[in-house]
């Protein structure tokens, strides 16, 4: 019964959605007021969604075997959180999740938004059901996580034991999220094309969503950084790897989009921009899932691969995204640009910031999907590696970096002040890490040496927005600011550390041996054989030194049986200024094994610069929202008073 | 902004859907093709590994008949069940060369003993050195070479029972 009540609340939420668009077409089209039964729509279909998720999450925490869904990812004797994780590790359970989110989220744009147009809120709910509509029909007819199985089998086959990590319980739902919520922006955008509202109010309506979305991005890179540099061995951060390049996209997208909001906000200005970046970010979140889901690019995330469902997606894709740009080709030309603005003002800084995320992801998207064109033209195969991004992304992020120390301390408008006069002491810094890196380090790459400079320069020049005023009466979206961008600092600094000081030693060792490894003398102490639940292993137990300092590390190279696979399970250890990192490889047949060392000073600086840029994002939200509450509150109290 | 600009994105949308299309269409050929395929062995001259076995060298391949040429060794598992097919194809009138890849003599009779012995001549092969100049990068692979010496094919993996018709064809067309 429950396995049915939650399809019935699908198929009445997708009722709904249908009503939700016609109501959208009559109310734009005769004179008919929609509005408020849109709103009710939205948040009812938003509840039967999340009936419909809590029915699935009964049947797998039950261990329901009836439900072929259940039966094909779940086992009765697998540990009550992933049971309950199992149902969303899986397509079907995950396209129900993304609906349910994209639902919720309807239902709080009906909720809360009071600062459009009742017009543009209305196109807008219109177009977030026209989503939803596809997502709901892609799960009735293509992937429905309700079926039953007929009889029910006794036990279930379980769940891939890659799969069985407390991550990737959490990464699902992170990601989903910040899609979501630039698909938000995605419906305002659209609506407000509809409407022809493209204005300031629309542009404070959409940024929260928008700066909700890049929050969780930026979380799921950073942590999705690290879990591929600890758990795959290689002692790198960033691949390249087309899935990484999927997720990056619509992050690069979000956060031009970020910042031209603001001028939109502010200023009025650059409205078909910010209309365009809004929907290419959640274009980009759909090409993501695509790429992933269909599996036409080879990549570490094999697992989720099926070619018809990919199709389904891809006609989602065509038309959503088609119907967007359809609209912003006919509509475009009606947007009246706003204020105008000067060479050297905010909005002409904020324009040069958008432009060169334009073109780094314009890079990183023709990277991924040029062998893609390779191959359907010529018939070619080849792939385009870290050489390419690096080379091409790596100067225009450092250009942008140095960049991003300015643009803050324009004027909106036109700036009139001499600006440079404040750069003195962060270009200072930046020359001096320049002379310093040519001194000591001659030989050093030219990209790390100015990253130290950029880096040297941002660490001071970020913080600028706060000197020279009282920093605790500055609005808390200063505050975020000015954090997120001494994370870009702190993450450059971190990565230009791991560039020029990684040590990296590969040798063949047998117990007894020491090897060097940067400042650390590593012992080989002993290789022995251990056990785990569904895996065996070789476990290495190594000793180093470096001073004072002695740590035990115990890296294992781990055979599972069922399916067979072997990983490398590293063992890390961090330090203030840096991370030892080992690897313990196969035997050769002189009984040495192979070993591989790293000592990368600074490394931890990437991620902790990737959580501050988030932690940013978060302050910038924190004071929005805050001021959206005593606004209100304010307009009710006068309104008390003036009307009691 | 003038009316081709705005169109501008939806150009480019179709020709992404496009290429999308072709690639779901036209699923990727995942097989590993060596590029070494119609080019001729590369000049090798292995000693024997085993006394009652004789030597293999690059020489001995180019004889006017056509040769299976496996890249083995005792100490790999998959070559256990591989080398009965191995017998299969033997049996059936294939000549079978072995290049032994890091391995001891001691090892390889034992190995040799317990799973049958398909191999004309088996050459060692103690640094990798033959199996790299032959683009294999693992154990087992195959190579099926025509009789003027020329690389006809490359199996990387274990050659199964199922493969059997393959290589056999591959062996007529290397004829």
């Amino acid at each position: 019964m429950i396995a049915e009540a939650g399809l019935a609340a699908l198929w009445l939420a997708a009722g709904l959605a249908a009503l939700q668009f016609v109501l959208m077409v009559l109310s734009l089209r005769i004179q008919f007021d929609g509005a408020r039964s849109m709103r009710s729509i939205a948040v009812v279909q938003g509840l039967l969604t999340l009936v419909a998720f809590a029915m699935l999450l009964i049947v797998f925490a039950r261990s329901d075997m009836s439900v072929a869904l259940v039966f094909e990812n779940s086992s009765a004797v697998k540990p009550f959180i992933y049971k309950v994780a199992g149902a969303w590790g899986n397509h079907e359970g995950s396209m129900l999740m993304w609906v349910t989110i994209l639902a919720i989220a309807g239902a709080f744009v009906a909720l809360l938004a009071h600062r459009t147009s009742e017009r543009t809120l209305v196109a807008a709910l219109g177009a977030q059901a026209v989503l939803a509509l596809g997502f709901y029909a892609f799960l009735l007819f293509a992937s429905n996580p309700f079926a039953r199985l007929w009889p029910a089998p006794p036990d279930g086959q379980g769940l891939n034991p890659l799969l069985q990590d407390p991550g990737l319980a959490f990464h699902p739902p992170t990601l989903y999220l910040g899609y979501v919520g630039l698909s938000v922006a995605f419906s305002l955008a659209v609506g407000a094309l509809l409407t022809g509202e493209v204005d300031s109010r629309l542009a404070r309506a959409m940024r929260p969503w928008v700066l909700g979305a890049w929050i969780l991005l930026t979380l799921g890179i950073t942590a999705g950084s690290y879990w591929a540099y600890y758990e795959l061995g290689w002692g790198g951060y960033w691949f390249w790897d087309p899935v990484e390049n999927a997720s990056l996209m619509p992050w690069l997208a979000a956060t031009a989009l970020l910042h031209s909001i603001n001028v939109l906000a502010a200023r009025g200005a650059l409205k078909a921009w910010t209309m365009m970046l809004a929907v290419i970010a959640f274009s980009m979140s759909m090409v993501g899932t695509f790429l992933v889901r269909s599996g036409i690019l080879t990549s570490v995330h094999a697992f989720a691969i099926d070619p018809e469902r990919g199709t389904f997606l891809l006609a989602l894709l065509a038309i959503y995204v088609g119907a967007a740009f359809i609209l912003f080709a006919v509509r475009g030309a009606t947007l009246k640009e706003g204020a105008p603005f000067e060479l050297v003002s905010r909005e002409s800084g904020l324009v040069v910031n958008n432009l060169i995320l334009s073109i780094v992801l314009g890079v990183v998207f023709v990277g991924t999907l040029y062998p893609l064109f390779v191959e359907a033209v010529s018939g070619e195969k080849l792939s385009v590696g870290a050489p390419y991004f690096n080379a091409v992304a790596g100067p225009l992020a450092l250009i942008l970096a140095a960049l991003v120390g300015v643009g803050p301390l324009l004027a909106w408008r036109r700036e009139r002040r001499p600006v440079f006069g404040q750069l003195t002491i962060p270009a200072l810094l930046g020359t001096s890490a320049l002379v310093i890196t040519i001194v000591l380090w001659p030989g050093m790459h030219i990209l790390p040496r100015l990253g130290f400079t950029v880096a040297a320069y941002l660490v001071a020049a970020s913080i600028l927005p706060l000197v020279n005023r009282n920093p605790f009466r500055a609005p808390l979206a200063t505050w975020g600011m000015v954090v997120a961008h001494f994370g870009i600092a702190i993450a450059l600094l971190g990565m230009a550390a791991n560039a020029a000081f990684t040590s990296e030693r590969l040798a063949i060792a047998k117990p007894g041996d020491t090897l060097t490894v940067g400042p650390w003398l590593v012992l080989l102490n002993d290789v022995t054989p251990t056990a785990g639940k569904n895996w065996t292993a070789v476990e290495a137990e190594l000793r180093a030194t470096r001073g004072a300092n002695v740590v035990t590390l115990k890296p294992q190279t781990r055979y599972f049986s069922d399916p067979p696979a072997e990983t490398n399970e590293s063992a890390i250890r961090t330090f203030w200024n840096g991370q030892l990192y080992t690897v313990v490889g196969k035997p050769d047949a002189s009984g040495a094994w192979q070993l591989r060392l790293w000592w990368k000073p600074f490394v931890t600086l990437i991620w902790a610069g990737g959580v501050l840029i988030a932690l940013g994002g978060a302050l910038a939200l924190l004071g929005r929202l805050w001021r959206l509450f005593w606004r209100r509150r304010a307009d009710a109290d006068w309104h008390r008073e003036r009307y009691a | 902004m003038s009316r081709t600009i705005r169109f501008a994105p939806l150009a480019l949308l179709l020709l992404i859907i496009v290429a999308l299309i072709w690639r779901l269409a036209t699923p990727s050929d995942t097989n590993v093709h060596s590029t070494l395929e119609g080019k001729a062995v590369p000049a090798f001259a292995l000693s024997a590994i085993l006394p009652n076995k004789p030597p293999l060298s690059s020489a001995d391949l180019a004889n006017g008949q056509p040769h299976l040429v496996n890249v083995f060794a005792s100490w790999c598992v998959p070559c256990i069940t591989e080398v009965k097919v191995l017998q299969t194809l033997k049996d059936s009138g294939v000549s079978v060369e072995g290049i032994a890849i890091r391995d001891r003599p001691a090892d390889l009779t034992q190995f040799l003993a317990s799973n049958g012995d398909p191999y004309d001549r088996i050459g060692s092969d103690p640094q990798s050195q033959v199996q790299i100049s032959l683009g294999s990068s693992g154990v087992p692979e195959s190579f099926i070479v025509d009789g003027k010496g020329v690389i006809r094919y490359q199996h990387i993996g274990p050659i199964e029972r199922s493969d059997i018709g393959l290589i056999l064809s591959k062996l007529e067309q290397a004829r």
